[in-house]
């Protein structure tokens, strides 16, 4: 409001045409960020503030190809037990700290030895850090791991300040100090974080704002109504029940783009004493319920047809998406003649938690009716979302609506679930053939190669069935009609090279 | 009177020591463990346990209480589990967000209830009684999110006449501050104004009939002044007990209303933090609101001697 006042007597001011350069662009995001920090932080907000804050080794196009940043060059060795990066030369902190080989080795450092830091799984397979020379280093692996470079594209290879850091502790997530395009000015709880234009950025002449403000506006209407009111610029994850409402009003644009990630329904096969039930025994019954559901009609009812219907950890759109393993469309027949097979003629009743939010809700009781029609009885344990993370890890589940935000690298949307000893399998899916194959599939570098075994990983979970994927999310900017040169990736980030305001 | 406020001020103490107890074992009872909400999508055992130690959340629950205590005797009320914030600086910033939302509310509250309920006592039976009761069971009735939802798409959106959402402090922009809290307080002031109204209405009601009115009225005062001077004066010693009262209606509202306009107030930070087994926000905005409570009533206390003169000379 302030600034278009100001705009408005610049524009009443001045007899010549001279338009105000765009100064402050405004971001409302689904929620308040955690810590501001790349190493312990959580949130899915988070990364998206650290976006602009922190730049990393290596980035992703929209195609999930990975690109420079901070890194120009890389290279493995024949064994793939060492990956030499070349740096960015003239790339300095926001504190003036110059970036060299040495602050890549002390965050490397840091990410897998601070005591909150969540990376260390990310980075657990270099073992030691060699500097070659200012601007080159070799990182030495305890064996072959493809997933390296995917990760450096995100938290685990955002780069912050050395000094700051060791300065700070545990506490740099207060006031953190990156080399991104811009730096951290002020936050104030639930309410703002505000950047503002890093002027040494090695890429300046990219970035067009002066200010970048987040605004954590939770309520799907009210963050709508703010981006129709022109209080901000951009929404994030605009409600896919307000698409047709956005896509009529003027001055809006809309730019959706589906998600590395997937919803679906995780069993309890083997995670304690309630994994032996019917459902966790029998992987025909979930394959019953599967053919039960009509993916396309849900994504329809619930999200206007704005996702997309998921039978695979990965989106269509991605590199690892397997062609021929496509959707299938609803059988209740087949379905039957599967629930008949394992004993069960009349259907059998199902006890599914879900967490207590709108969308959750409504996509389970579509489900649960579809169920119905082959006599499946699905209940349903709406629990508060801290709740059901805690009975998920425990295993006082019988099926969980549960998902995930999705990961660059395709090993992050499948070790850590579907490996017997994977850190979120709560299913307690375990089969060493599966085991194996993701093992191996981290270690080859081929992609090929490594495509065809994640082909046989889920030819293998598909069959077993201990996660029934229902649908990808579709992440949908909400943008002001006078932002200008905004790209949509799949990982939901906001990159705000190349953005501008029209005046 | 001093001797009457030391003594309240010596209950109060229990009270507070009773509710941070009794909130602290509540929130312990909970399900839901903070620190797996706090790991989100990837939890690593080690940093779950690294973090159950710094926060001592391995300690038996009156272990931790006793830590507690002795840190807030100090003024530290602990750091919070999800942005490692001082809880302090937390409540610090919020508080004073509340306090303008509420008293911006307990204005619109009093503008509209007082007159409307002193008005229709006045004219009891008439039209404008009837015409003010139902506005008055209307503003009980609608409820407050439904309200601010409609305010926002038809202020906000449709006239673009105020801000839709957000906080700005005082200090930056005095005006913009007020104007962008007139939404939020005016939905939270309604349903206040409600209470107040018919309160109101039912004093005045009482003081109407009594002696002295009538009195006041045969030695031929205006109308206006028997009823001011005379009349509400007297009723307004309920009032006031109710607006202190009223205090805790004001918060309880503001967690909704701050929800709505996302308002980065105490009300937004309780909730976040129950959501986020946040226990050492919860504890802190417990303390304090308690606090504030038994302040505004012995407050309120302190309001009727100077309001009635016969109780200063007990």
């Amino acid at each position: 409001m302030t600034f278009r006042k100001t705009t408005l007597l610049a524009a009443l001011l001045s007899a010549t045409a001279l338009s105000a350069q765009a100064a402050d662009l405004r971001v409302a995001l689904q929620s308040d960020p955690d810590i501001l920090d790349p190493d312990p932080g959580r949130s899915f907000v988070g990364r998206i503030v650290f976006t602009a804050l922190c730049d990393k080794l290596v980035d992703i196009t929209p195609d999930l190809e990975i690109v420079p940043q901070l890194a120009t060059e890389w290279s493995w060795n024949e064994d793939n037990t060492q990956l030499t990066l070349q740096l960015r030369e003239g790339v300095t902190f926001h504190d003036g700290t110059v970036f060299d080989a040495q602050a890549v080795a002390d965050n490397i450092e840091r990410s897998q030895t601070l005591g909150q830091s969540q990376r260390k799984t990310e980075l657990s397979s270099i073992t030691e850090t060699e500097i070659l020379g200012p601007h080159e280093i070799r990182l030495h692996l305890g064996g072959p791991d493809a997933t390296l470079l995917a990760q450096f594209a995100d938290r685990a290879g955002m780069m912050l300040s050395p000094k700051a850091a060791a300065e700070a502790g545990d506490d740099f997530g207060l006031n953190p100090v990156c080399s991104g395009p811009f730096k951290f000015e002020e936050r104030v709880a639930q309410d703002r974080i505000v950047l503002s234009k890093f002027a040494e950025y090695w890429n300046a002449d990219e970035i067009n704002f002066d200010t970048v403000t987040y605004l954590p506006i939770p309520d799907d209407t009210v963050r709508f109504a703010n981006l129709q009111s022109g209080d901000v610029d951009i929404i994030d994850r605009l409600a896919a029940t307000d698409l047709p409402q956005a896509r009529s009003a003027e001055g809006i644009e809309v730019e959706p783009v589906v998600s590395l990630g997937y919803q679906g329904l995780t069993f309890n096969l083997e995670n304690g004493e309630r994994g032996d039930n019917p459902w966790g025994n029998d992987p025909r019954l979930r394959r019953a319920l599967s053919l039960l559901i009509d993916r396309e009609a849900l994504n329809q009812v619930v999200f206007e047809g704005a996702y997309q219907p998921a039978n695979q950890p990965f989106p269509p759109a991605s590199p690892w998406y397997d062609a021929d393993n496509p959707l299938q469309g609803r059988d209740v027949e087949q379905a039957r003649a599967l629930l008949a097979e394992a004993g069960y003629p009349d259907g059998l009743p199902l006890e599914v938690q879900v967490p207590n939010s709108t969308q959750p809700q409504q996509v389970m009781q579509v489900i649960q009716s579809m169920a119905a029609e082959a006599g499946v009885d699905i209940t349903l344990r709406a629990k508060e979302f801290a709740t059901l993370l805690n009975d998920q890890a425990a295993g006082a589940f019988e099926a969980s609506q549960i998902g995930w935000s999705g990961r660059v690298d395709p090993d992050g949307n499948t070790h850590i679930f579907l490996h017997s000893e994977g850190g979120l399998n709560d299913s307690g899916y375990s089969k060493p053939e599966v085991d194996a194959l993701l093992q191996e599939a981290r270690a080859v570098t081929d992609t090929a190669e490594r495509k065809a075994l994640y082909d046989q990983i889920q030819d293998i979970a598909d069959a077993d069935g201990p996660i029934l994927y229902l649908y990808h999310q579709t992440w949908i900017w909400g943008l002001d009609d006078d932002i200008e040169g905004f790209k949509a990736y799949p990982d939901g980030m906001l990159r705000l090279e190349g953005v501008s305001k029209a005046e | 009177m001093l001797n009457f406020l030391l003594r309240r001020v010596a209950i109060a103490l229990p009270t507070v020591i009773l509710i941070s107890i009794f909130v602290f074992g509540l929130q312990k009872l909970l399900p839901g463990d903070p620190v797996l909400a706090m790991a989100g999508e990837e939890r690593d055992p080690e940093v779950i346990e690294f973090l159950r130690e710094k926060y001592r959340l391995n300690d038996p629950v009156p272990v931790q209480y006793l830590a507690w205590v002795k840190g807030a005797l100090t003024g530290d009320l602990g750091i919070s589990l999800r942005t490692n914030q001082p809880v302090t600086e937390l409540i610090g910033q919020k508080l004073p967000v509340t306090i303008q939302l509420a008293v911006m509310a307990l204005i619109f509250a009093m503008v509209i209830g007082i007159p409307a309920g002193i008005l229709s006592a006045v004219k009891k039976g008439t039209v404008t009684d009837y015409v003010a009761n139902v506005v008055a069971l209307s503003g009980l009735s609608i409820p407050n999110f439904w309200l601010g939802i409609m305010l926002i798409l038809l202020v906000a959106v449709n006239w673009q006449l105020l801000p839709a959402s957000g906080y700005v402090p005082p200090s930056e922009d005095l005006w913009l501050s007020i104007k962008t809290m007139l939404m939020p307080a005016f939905v939270l002031g309604t349903a206040l104004a409600a209470t107040l109204m018919r309160h109101t209405r039912s004093a005045m009601l009482g003081v109407l009939k009594s002696d002295y009115v009538r009195t006041a009225r045969a030695k031929g005062l205006a109308e206006r002044r028997v009823i001011l001077r005379h009349a509400f004066r007297n009723a307004l010693t309920p009032i006031v007990t109710l607006t202190a009262l009223l205090f805790g209606e004001l918060i309880a509202g503001a967690v909704l209303t701050e929800q709505i306009f996302t308002i980065p107030g105490f009300g937004k930070l309780v909730v976040d933090a129950v959501f986020n087994r946040d226990y050492a926000v919860v504890q802190g905005i417990v303390l304090v609101t308690a606090l504030g409570f038994i302040v505004m009533n012995i407050l309120a206390d302190a309001a009727y001697f100077v309001l009635n003169p016969r109780l200063r000379k007990q």
